[in-house]
């Protein structure tokens, strides 16, 4: 069992009667947000050493990718990051822009980014309903859930899915918006900021809550960056990297919005950077639905968008030539897409998000490799949870935000 | 003689019958309150307005399937929830609802109570050992360690009351009560209500003190591996402790049966009031607050409500020397 | 940015093998001495931050014009200075290792077992090198090229297989 400490040298104490104490908090827990496996050496309370265990959800997304069409991997994007798909489809479809030189309508782009920064204020909402719970908190979580049925029901009018999108396609987005939506959410922006109002003095205020986050896991910057941290827990650390900002995309050149900073790296600061956040988002939103009006009447998708057909042969080297599904093919292979090479890199809620893609000149990729942000900040738990109880890991999990179908893809 | 046996075997009967109803609607009425304050109704199916949830729910705990996991120590892991529920329960007989009433006037009542609830504590130990897994030992520790030391820290805020009193007896102190100049000791004890009140909600585990049985973190700690009829012998004796506690305070800090105005035929009206007072105080503070950390929940016993409750004694002590 | 290439360029001449111009600038190593080159751009030229770490597989790719049959791809970013570089290093199939950079970016370690996990490449140097995703006692590969989409019957995962015997004796 020790065998899946990482560090090899332990240092063994010299009375024999003293073993190390090993807590395996299983892939089925309340807590861990999915089948996050942490194998937990304990002395008393405090955590000695802890190693976490993945791969229970893995379904293989960069060896499927290798085998469909480019607009139908967006499909598989989706089920990464499952709380805003938005995000993740972005990614995919930015990097094969860029891979096949489309040049994207101004009215797609503004439509991308609605959805983008919806995406962030479900992702932030449900973290916060889930990070107080665990903490003790039950009345947030049901104050959170309630905003965010409001932008599900939004989502739904928008693309008829509420939780796995694939609105966002290669070449801009499958359909426009009506004026209902429109109307809707204009509502909605009016009536968010003062229930985030709401959240903040359930919990900001409290001596509890303050207890149990300022001081607890402390990341200095030097260490973040090193760590590959990104998203809200670098910026918790005082290093303001913000992809929209550092490398604009869609129509973030456009609007304009702060990038919150923290000072201390604790968790707490966490907290705070993500609830400015909600704030910044709901003003980008804002400024994009008022410029809306002036694209009025412009296509939404790419006029040289490729309409990928399923290819004829499968690519070899392949057992056996007939895969067993029953994929029925029609058409010919076109070559559609010049070869090469293309890395995409968005501000999902969570993280840094990136996508390296290699073609080979046929309508599949060649190689797709997703860099998600859970993966990263699964693997800078045992630094963050060392010296600490256990409680306190229970609030490292939640404040690093991680979703196991983003680490496992 | 007979008659008296009689009489007080029927009035056990009907008063235990009568905690344990209103201990199984406390767990509806929780539902319905914490609902209320999350913007959702509660339970509402069952019955008009949900009112039969309570049987529902004992009619499912009793037919479920009883787990015993392998390698427990069966004596213990049979006997734990038993030993819980009765030092949670026997806490009622002493009460006085009324100024006539009262199952057993002995004269050292509130000692017998805060000894009851220290040999509860030996149910959460025992049940954390013998259940063969980590959780519930990790669970079963911090319990135990947490009901020491706040043990202390109650006890000190009754002997203040004790001290104004001049007697152990529950009926006396009551009476005393009445005829003080301030009708109850709320107004010169607030300091010690205040301390009582923390205590009582860490003595039986709720939230914020609910560490042992935290559901996030350790999957319903000490008593993870009972199921069916055992769980539910567990959850009783949890509202049972928060009954018992409450009408402790009331008799204690409110004034037993005091009220403004006598109201006829109903002598228990102003006790059952205030008890249903500071039954909703303990689910409201349910609804809002989080969790303690470990360290912080035993630095707030021994650093912050023992001292405070030393101080309090010293002064009360003082201001009856000097009056 | 030119400056930069140049400079490296001089410096390295014997690792780097040649710049190409894509969307980033894309230098092509090789693997001796490359840790003498990371050393250099993290400590002097500020590229603090390791993006990504991954493999890629060229078995019969049309465009290929090198020998080697796997790459592993870096890419790096200076947060000050706002430059995104990518790195590749080519990687045989007989003698399939790599220097491990987790001495100098701790994010690399997991990102080296996902590589060697999906791949088959060692890493040396790196303090725990074992499977990630899939289970431990898997066998084989799964991104190389090689290795098939859907399974058969017969190379299904040994404990799977021996776990439904076992409960069919049971019943």
């Amino acid at each position: 069992m020790a065998t899946y400490l990482e560090i090899n040298k332990k240092q063994v104490k010299e009375e024999k009667w003293e073993e190390p104490f090993y807590l395996n908090m299983g892939p089925q827990h309340p807590s861990t947000h999915g089948v996050l496996r942490l194998f937990l050496e304990l002395e008393g309370e405090t955590i000695v050493n802890c190693a976490p265990i993945i791969g229970y959800l893995h379904r293989g997304v960069e060896k499927l990718g290798e085998n469909l069409n480019y607009n139908q991997t967006i499909v598989l994007s989706d089920r990464l990051d499952y709380i805003a798909s938005a995000a993740n489809n972005t990614a995919f479809a930015l990097a094969f822009e860029k891979l096949m030189g489309l040049e994207v309508p101004r009215r797609a782009k503004l439509l991308r980014t609605i959805v983008c920064e919806m995406a962030r204020i479900c992702n932030h909402l449900l973290w916060l309903a889930t990070h107080a719970l665990d903490i003790g908190a039950m009345t947030v979580f049901l104050y959170c859930f309630r905003d965010r049925e409001w932008l599900l029901n939004i989502y739904e009018k928008i693309c008829g899915a509420r939780l796995t999108h694939t609105y966002v396609r290669v070449g801009g987005v499958r359909q426009d918006f009506t004026q209902e939506i429109i109307d809707e959410l204009y509502k909605f922006t009016e009536e968010f900021p003062p229930r985030i109002y709401d959240y903040e003095t359930l919990i900001d205020v409290n001596r509890i809550w303050l207890k149990r986050t300022k001081g607890v896991a402390v990341v200095p910057a030097e260490d973040a960056i090193n760590l590959g941290l990104t998203g809200p827990v670098l910026r918790g650390s005082g290093v303001p990297y913000d992809v929209r900002k550092f490398k604009p995309y869609d129509a973030y050149g456009e609007v304009d919005f702060i990038v919150p900073t923290g000072k201390n790296g604790d968790t707490y600061d966490r907290y705070r950077v993500r609830m400015e956040e909600l704030r910044q988002a709901n003003r980008i939103i804002r400024q994009c639905l008022d410029k809306l009006p002036e694209t009025q009447g412009e296509p939404v998708v790419a006029e040289d968008a490729p309409d990928l057909l399923i290819p004829e042969k499968i690519r070899k080297p392949e057992p056996k030539p007939v895969p067993k599904k029953g994929v029925i093919f029609k058409g010919e292979e076109v070559p559609v897409v010049p070869p090469g090479e293309a890395f995409a890199s968005i501000e999902s809620p969570k993280g840094e998000l990136a996508v390296y893609v290699v073609s080979d000149g046929s309508s599949r990729p060649w190689r797709l490799r997703v860099r998600t942000p859970s993966f990263v900040h699964i693997s800078a738990i045992p630094y963050m949870a060392k010296n600490h109880l256990i409680a306190d890991l229970i609030a490292i999990i939640g404040t690093l935000d991680i979703v196991l179908g983003d680490s496992d893809r | 003689m007979l008659e008296k046996l009689i009489f007080f075997l029927i009035a056990a009967v009907i008063l235990l019958v009568i905690a344990l109803l209103h201990v199984a609607y406390l767990t509806y009425a929780e539902r319905k309150v914490i609902a209320r304050m999350q913007q959702r109704l509660g339970p509402n199916r069952v019955g008009p307005r949900g009112l039969l949830q309570p049987i529902a729910d004992m009619l499912k705990l009793l037919t479920k399937e009883d787990l015993v996991p392998y390698g427990v120590d069966k004596p213990i892991f049979y006997i734990a929830p038993f030993i819980s529920l009765v030092c949670a329960g026997t806490g009622v007989a002493l009460i006085p609802l009324w100024e006539k009433f009262v199952i057993s006037n002995i004269n050292v009542g509130l000692l017998f109570i805060l000894a009851l609830s220290s040999l509860s504590a030996y149910g959460v130990i025992l049940s954390g050992w013998a259940s063969n897994s980590r959780y519930a030992f990790l669970g079963g520790l911090r319990a135990s360690a947490q009901v020491i030391s706040y043990e202390i820290a109650m006890s000190l805020a009754l002997l203040s009351v004790v001290l104004m009193a001049g007697s152990l007896n529950l009926m006396d102190i009551v009476k005393a009560q009445i005829n003080s100049p301030y009708k109850i000791y709320l107004i010169p004890q607030i300091i010690a209500f205040y301390v009582f009140i923390i205590s009582a909600i860490a003595e039986c585990n709720r939230v914020p003190f609910d560490l042992p049985e935290a559901e996030t973190e350790l999957v319903a700690g000490y008593f993870v591996e009972y199921s069916a009829m055992r769980f539910a012998i567990f959850y009783l004796a949890e509202y049972f402790g928060m009954v018992v506690m409450s009408a402790l305070a009331v008799t204690c800090f409110l004034g037993g049966w005091v009220g403004p105005f006598e109201v006829p035929y109903v002598p228990f009206f102003w006790f059952l009031i205030k008890l249903y007072f500071l039954l909703f105080v303990y689910i409201w503070v349910r609804a809002t607050l989080p969790r303690y950390r470990y360290d912080q929940l035993m630095g707030l016993g021994w650093k912050v409500l023992i001292p405070v409750g030393i101080i309090n004694l010293f002064l009360t002590a003082l201001l009856k020397l000097i009056f | 940015m030119e400056e930069l290439l140049n400079e490296l360029k001089e410096k390295f001449s014997s690792v780097i093998i040649e710049i190409q111009e894509k969307d980033y600038p894309t230098l092509i190593c090789k693997r001796n001495g490359f840790l003498d080159l990371m050393k250099y751009l993290k400590d002097e030229k500020g590229f603090k931050y390791l993006i990504d770490l991954c493999g890629a597989d060229y078995l019969e790719y049309k465009y290929k014009n090198f020998e080697e049959r796997f790459e592993v791809v870096y890419h790096l970013y200076n947060l000050d200075n706002k430059i995104l570089l990518r790195l590749k290093v080519r990687v045989p199939e007989k003698d399939c290792w790599q220097y491990s950079v987790t001495p100098l970016w701790r994010t690399a370690n997991w990102f080296e077992r996902e590589c060697y996990d999906m791949f088959g490449i060692n890493f040396k140097g790196h303090p725990n090198l074992k499977r990630i995703l899939m289970p431990d006692d898997w066998e084989g590969h799964p991104l190389r090229k090689d290795y098939p989409v859907y399974l058969e019957e017969e190379q299904e995962w040994k404990t799977y297989k021996e776990f439904k015997e076992k409960i069919k004796e049971q019943s």
